[in-house]
């Protein structure tokens, strides 16, 4: 299936903005992650569409996932 | 702190009083409302003789207790037509605290049309004519207050929209560099103004190191305290890197960041205005990604952003302005949006305000969509002057709404929204519509567990469970306006318990006191509880707590969701 994946603020570091790939059917937001090598306990939020979810999320074709690291701001 | 100081405008005296009893307890936010609740008739004219200004620093203000650098100033306000405290950095509230200033009255006004400065000193306060600064920028009368005296005096200034009396005016703090730091929301810069004072410069002489009951004790704290605001990845790392203009990709994910006068929650150059644009800029260009705006800081989320030249051309250059200009007004260059925002400072008016209101006047057609030149050339020209034209931008959102016949108008109790659309954050429409303060976003974070994951989480696009969230961080809010202490630290705050644990220490270390979580708590209810009544006898009743019925006819995209929020499950925000 198709997503796209969007990396914000210091998860952009040697990685990249925003990616078009391709994942197998049932993969989860974790799978991303591991992909990324980018921890669990580094993650402050994950959005799904625009949406919170978790990071055992299963994601679907054409989904949006958003991430970002703990940061903050008024 | 052990003396108050009032200034008496109208006869041009000054005494120097004792704390009373009542009062010996209170700091920042919780003092100003005290006093303002007690001393300034509610249904007096803003701008009248029977307002007050009242400045006074936070309980640890004046010690060595980290990020305790906040000032805050207290009045009935000119925009809201109800109680205001507003909360400001810079040097000014450690060298008033210092010199055993608990709080600055300021009140009456001048018959004639005579402006002044005034100083305060560890004696008194001296009240001058001044004509030198009269007319002029925020940024040239602190130069011209250096100059006077030295670059250790604290100063507080108005621009010319002060002088000119509009409700979107704001009072400047002088920071470390001698830039601009600001009491920003409610039209405080226009009391100043009615009052006459231009300027208020604080000579340093004479401070000396607070008493604390139990030194120790407190530094041990205060050790403890700093290590958890270096531990969290908000305080110890995010803000210092990005600032706060992080949250425009934030926000804009989560499909709530108001564009074009909240008629989308999602911007299409979100990425020219973010705050990761921000930082790139920054370091390219050899700025200053970290920067802090009191002695003390640890967590420094300020900036120098420069121009192409590398020549300054603002600091704190914050999401709230960033939001409002880029997404709200629609200018997508943020070099344009860093020149308003020093422009901003410069003249003396809210950067949230400000803006907001420019995006009602884009609607009404009084200049293009995005047009930043010719909002600078307004600002410049019309406000300061005060033309005809200028004095309607002046009066705010609702003011140019009104005048031009725009329904979409963004406001509670007449105060513009900032930078979160309450449809999609539902936790944020409920501080808007029950804040004393007005639309206020830092009255009761709810971002903070609606969308960043700290303190919890709260699902943004359901009624359930905001007002209660909205409600425990509204009372935690005005506890810690009280320290003196940046409200950054309630990221540390919630997410780790022995953080409220080492402020609760530093504060009985100082005092002498037991306070307890407990004590804490009723404090904010207690300040939350005296705002509403004068607020109520102001004239502002149940009905003024509610959000524009924009929100709720019209879906905001994504999410396509309407503010529906039953009424009286809003009303239930006041059982406590």
């Amino acid at each position: 299936m198709l997503i796209t994946v969007k990396l914000f603020a210091t998860f952009r570091q040697g990685r990249f903005k925003e990616d078009r790939r391709d994942i197998p059917a049932g993969a989860t937001v974790a799978d991303v992650l591991a992909s990324l090598a980018i921890t669990p306990p580094e993650v402050g939020m994950v959005f799904v569409r625009g949406r919170h979810a978790e990071i055992d999320r299963p994601l679907a074709d054409g989904d949006v996932v958003s991430l970002f690291p703990l940061v903050g701001g008024g | 702190m052990h003396k108050i100081y009032r200034v008496n405008m109208t006869d041009l005296t000054v005494k120097v009083e004792p704390v009373p009893q009542a009062w010996a307890g209170l700091g920042g936010r919780a003092l100003t409302s005290t006093i303002v609740a007690s001393e300034v008739p509610p249904t007096c004219h803003p701008l009248g003789p029977n307002n007050k200004l009242v400045f006074a620093p936070g309980l640890l203000s004046g010690t060595s207790a980290a990020n305790a650098g906040r000032f805050s100033c207290g009045s009935k306000s000119p925009l809201t037509g109800g109680i205001k405290e507003s909360s400001a950095g810079g040097t000014a509230s450690r060298i008033v605290a210092r010199l055993g200033i608990k709080a600055i009255i300021i009140e009456g006004k001048p018959a004639g049309d005579t402006w002044y400065g005034l100083v305060v000193t560890k004696d008194g306060v001296t009240i001058r004519p001044e004509t030198e600064t009269i007319g002029k920028g925020n940024f040239a009368v602190v130069q011209s207050v250096n100059q006077r005296f030295t670059d250790d005096f604290g100063v507080i200034s108005i621009g010319p929209a002060g002088e000119n009396l509009m409700a979107i005016a704001n009072i400047s703090v002088k920071d470390p560099d001698s830039r601009l730091r600001s009491f920003g929301r409610g039209g405080l810069g226009a009391v100043m103004g009615a009052k006459k004072v231009k300027f208020i410069a604080v000579d340093p002489e004479g401070v000396t190191n607070l008493k604390l009951a139990d030194p120790d004790k407190f530094k041990a704290a205060n050790v403890a305290f700093v290590q958890m605001l270096n531990a969290h990845p908000v305080t110890g790392q995010g803000l210092k890197k990005f600032g706060t203009a992080v949250l425009i990709n934030v926000i804009n994910e989560a499909g709530g960041l108001p564009t074009r006068n909240f008629t989308a929650g999602q911007c299409a150059h979100h990425d020219a205005i973010s705050g990761e644009t921000m930082y790139d800029t920054i370091v390219a260009r050899r700025g200053q990604p970290s920067h802090k705006c009191s002695l003390a800081c640890q967590v420094q989320c300020s900036q120098v952003f420069p121009d192409k030249d590398g020549n300054y051309v603002t600091s704190g250059f914050e999401y709230e302005t960033i939001w409002a200009l880029g997404a709200d007004a629609m200018i997508d260059d943020l070099d344009v949006i860093a020149a308003l925002d020093s422009a901003m400072d410069d003249i003396g008016v809210d950067s949230i305000e400000t803006p907001v209101m420019f995006a009602v006047a884009m609607e009404a057609g009084v200049l293009p969509w995005g047009d930043g030149r010719r909002m600078l050339q307004l600002l410049r020209e019309d406000v300061t002057k005060g033309t005809p034209l200028g004095r309607i931008l002046g009066g705010g959102t609702a003011h140019v709404g009104r005048s031009f016949g725009v329904t979409r108008v963004p406001v509670v109790k007449n105060q513009a929204i900032p930078a979160y659309d309450p449809r999609p954050i539902k936790g944020i429409g409920v501080t808007y519509a029950t804040s004393t303060m007005g639309a206020d976003h830092t009255a009761g974070y709810a971002i903070a567990t609606n969308i960043l994951n700290v303190g919890g989480k709260v699902d943004p696009l359901k009624n359930d469970g905001q007002v209660e969230l909205s409600r425990n961080l509204q009372i935690a809010t005005a506890a810690i306006d009280s320290t003196g202490l940046c409200l950054f630290i309630a990221f540390p705050a919630l997410d780790m318990p022995n953080c409220l644990t080492a402020v609760i220490d530093m504060l009985n270390a100082r005092y002498g006191t037991s306070l307890t979580a407990d004590d804490v708590v009723a404090l904010g209810k207690q300040v939350l509880k005296v705002e509403h009544e004068f607020n109520l006898a102001a004239g502002l009743g149940p009905e003024t707590d509610r959000l524009p019925e924009f929100f709720e006819l019209e879906p905001i995209a994504p999410h396509n969701v309407k503010w529906d929020m039953d009424r009286k499950e809003l009303a239930t925000f006041w059982n406590f």
